[in-house]
């Protein structure tokens, strides 16, 4: 199974994404006064939360496809 | 500017992920079809990524920080340099030239043109290219140490020796695949790294309508003041449609190899020519990503708030600038980790695919060609790997170089520009006509960059140009050098087309036999594979094609 998983870009490129993601969300929660140019958005949560799910996305759908493999 | 530690190690997490994806496909490296690029189903990547690759090694640092820098200059018509200048090239190379490419079992485009042709022509080819791949890779190479010391005050040879140190570790170890891999990752680094500051920009700014409000009409609208050369750029509806949406676009999207190259890693003709064709969904949409911050940038400045585009010692904008101010103003610590992250892997990209397009060529198409014919496989590997060292050596040289003389590389540039300009009239004649001869298409190579040469030297732009004219007037003054680019290229174009057919017509052709798979009318449809009919290429280049024109259109 990890060796599938360690095959297929989908499964770095994700974890890479997941990784950011957490590093952004805590950043933003723990200094939220670091808000964006006179804009009422948390910048740091919400494009790590964009990245969340897209880092999500990949890891899940690359497992999902090398335990298809590994049924095979 | 000051990092923070969470900014760094976001840095470094990145790194650490591209050396280590090199460092995974290294056991997958044992002859020099996996490290240099084999097109076969053992071989092959995935349709995907190689689509992603196609886009990505093209989307540099130059192409990131020059787009957002031209979006700031010349408006939304800098879209053109995607809607008109990329996207029906890349429909014209998957749709025509790939069956040729992939279906020759040429391992390079020099290789393609040595089948076609001849030695000679593939030579010039291949030694022009080869020496252009270590150019601009030194070039970007010395674009991002600039940078870096801008920004973060590292020192231009930490910078250069870290950066160049990384890509060699990756193409090093993993080849072309490794190089490919990381140009997909990078690819949604520099998307997902930027798009948070599109959205905040339009936000500050007040969306489009805010950008139309601020900015005059000919910097928001693509068509509507192409009618004469009296606009941003400078450049008129002829010189546009013709000098880069035919000449230039094509000359670059369907003939050079950095490009063709990721396409041909794919695993059967049909994904092949579908890897230009998906690439071009998301090329449409980086305009969005890659210029718009400049529209954001220069709104923002005439609006007068705590947010300018920076200025030079003499005054004038300084547009180069555009994206890393804006990524300061805006990014808090953490996200400006990933932004920067994000230039730093448009860099790596550029360089990476310009190192993986040297070494084949110069493996396959000059060190086999002229210095070792038969040799074994693991010799080509073992050179293929020493061409990697060398490619970044000789980058980081050009660097240097480029610090220390500035002059010569603008006269490096322009000089390549003349090379460039007339190829695609030799590949379309030998592609589709297969009476062109390897006479032919060398000499009008050559006489096409004569031209090009010629005609820089009797026009004038911008004080540039004219060192032909020895003080009298020139034959033409464009509004700019863009403009004047843009006609360097057509009369290249068309000298090198003309003066070929005419050769071509004086010389013996090759027997029918020797040119099966080579030239349109010798070579059989390929099959499709691709049960599914909406992802076969016609409708696929359809849907493209469609895209483009509502894009154009929403943005006339």
């Amino acid at each position: 199974m990890l060796n599938q998983l360690l095959d297929d870009l989908r499964f770095p490129i994700g974890l890479l994404f997941s990784i950011f993601s957490v590093i952004l969300i805590v950043v933003g929660l723990v200094k939220p006064q670091a808000v964006t140019a006179g804009l009422d958005i948390n910048l740091n949560v919400s494009a790590g939360a964009f990245m969340g799910v897209f880092g999500l996305f990949m890891v899940l759908s690359a497992v999902w496809s090398a335990r298809g493999k590994v049924k095979q | 500017m000051q990092l923070s530690l969470i900014d760094y190690s976001i840095i470094a997490i990145y790194l650490m992920f591209v050396l280590s994806i090199g460092m995974l496909l290294k056991r997958k490296v044992k002859s020099s079809a996996d490290f240099l690029g084999g097109h076969d189903e053992k071989h092959g990547i995935p349709l995907w990524i190689t689509s992603l690759a196609f886009i990505s090694a093209n989307l540099g640092a130059q192409e990131v920080l020059g787009m957002s820098a031209s979006g700031a200059k010349y408006g939304i018509m800098t879209a053109h340099f995607y809607w008109i200048g990329a996207i029906p090239a890349m429909v014209f190379l998957g749709l025509f030239m790939m069956p040729f490419y992939y279906g020759s079992r040429a391992r390079s485009v020099p290789e393609y043109l040595r089948l076609r042709f001849d030695e000679k022509t593939r030579g010039l080819n291949a030694i022009s290219f080869a020496t252009m791949t270590v150019f601009s890779s030194g070039v970007s190479l010395y674009a991002l140490a600039i940078l870096l010391k801008v920004l973060l005050g590292w020192s231009f040879g930490f910078s250069v020796l870290l950066s160049a140190g990384i890509v060699a570790a990756y193409t090093f170890t993993g080849g072309l695949r490794s190089a490919i891999y990381n140009e997909v990752l990078q690819f949604f680094l520099i998307v997902l790294g930027i798009a948070p500051l599109v959205y905040v920009g339009l936000r500050k700014v007040g969306g489009w309508e805010g950008i139309q409000a601020q900015l005059p009409g000919a910097m928001t609208h693509t068509w509507q003041y192409m009618g004469s050369a009296d606009n941003p750029m400078g450049v008129g509806l002829f010189g546009m449609a013709m000098g880069l949406g035919f000449v230039l676009s094509f000359g670059y999207w369907c003939t050079d190899f950095l490009l063709v190259q990721r396409a041909m890693a794919a695993r059967n003709m049909s994904a092949a020519q579908r890897t230009p064709l998906i690439a071009a969904f998301p090329k449409m949409l980086l305009p969005f990503i890659v210029i718009m911050p400049g529209l954001v940038a220069l709104a923002m400045t005439q609006l007068g708030g705590d947010f300018s585009i920076p200025f030079k010692a003499d005054g004038r904008m300084d547009y180069d600038m555009t994206l890393p101010t804006m990524l300061v103003y805006f990014y808090p610590s953490g996200l400006l980790g990933v932004g920067l992250t994000a230039l730093m892997a448009s860099f790596m990209s550029g360089m990476a695919g310009n190192v993986t397009a040297f070494n084949t060529v110069w493996t396959y198409d000059i060190y086999q060609a002229y210095f070792r014919k038969n040799a074994s496989d693991s010799h080509y590997l073992w050179m293929g790997k020493m061409a990697t060292i060398f490619g970044i050596l000789l980058s980081i040289a050009t660097a240097y170089v480029a610090r220390s003389f500035n002059n010569i590389m603008d006269l490096l540039q322009l000089v390549f520009g003349f090379v460039n300009a007339p190829l695609f009239a030799t590949f379309l004649l030998g592609m589709f006509w297969k009476r062109t001869t390897g006479h032919g298409a060398f000499w009008g190579l050559l006489s096409g960059t004569a031209a090009a040469a010629l005609t820089h030297g009797v026009t004038m732009a911008e004080g540039k140009g004219g060192w032909l004219l020895l003080g009298s007037a020139p034959v033409h003054e464009f509004r700019s050098g863009m403009g004047q680019a843009f006609a360097i290229a057509i009369v290249a174009w068309v000298a090198c087309f003309v003066l070929t057919l005419a050769i071509s017509l004086a010389t013996k052709p090759k027997a029918d036999e020797e040119m099966r798979g080579l030239v349109y009318s010798l070579t059989e449809r390929p099959q499709e594979t691709e049960t599914r009919w909406y992802l076969r290429p016609i409708p696929l280049a359809a849907a493209v094609l469609a895209m483009t024109l509502a894009l154009n259109y929403l943005y006339h």
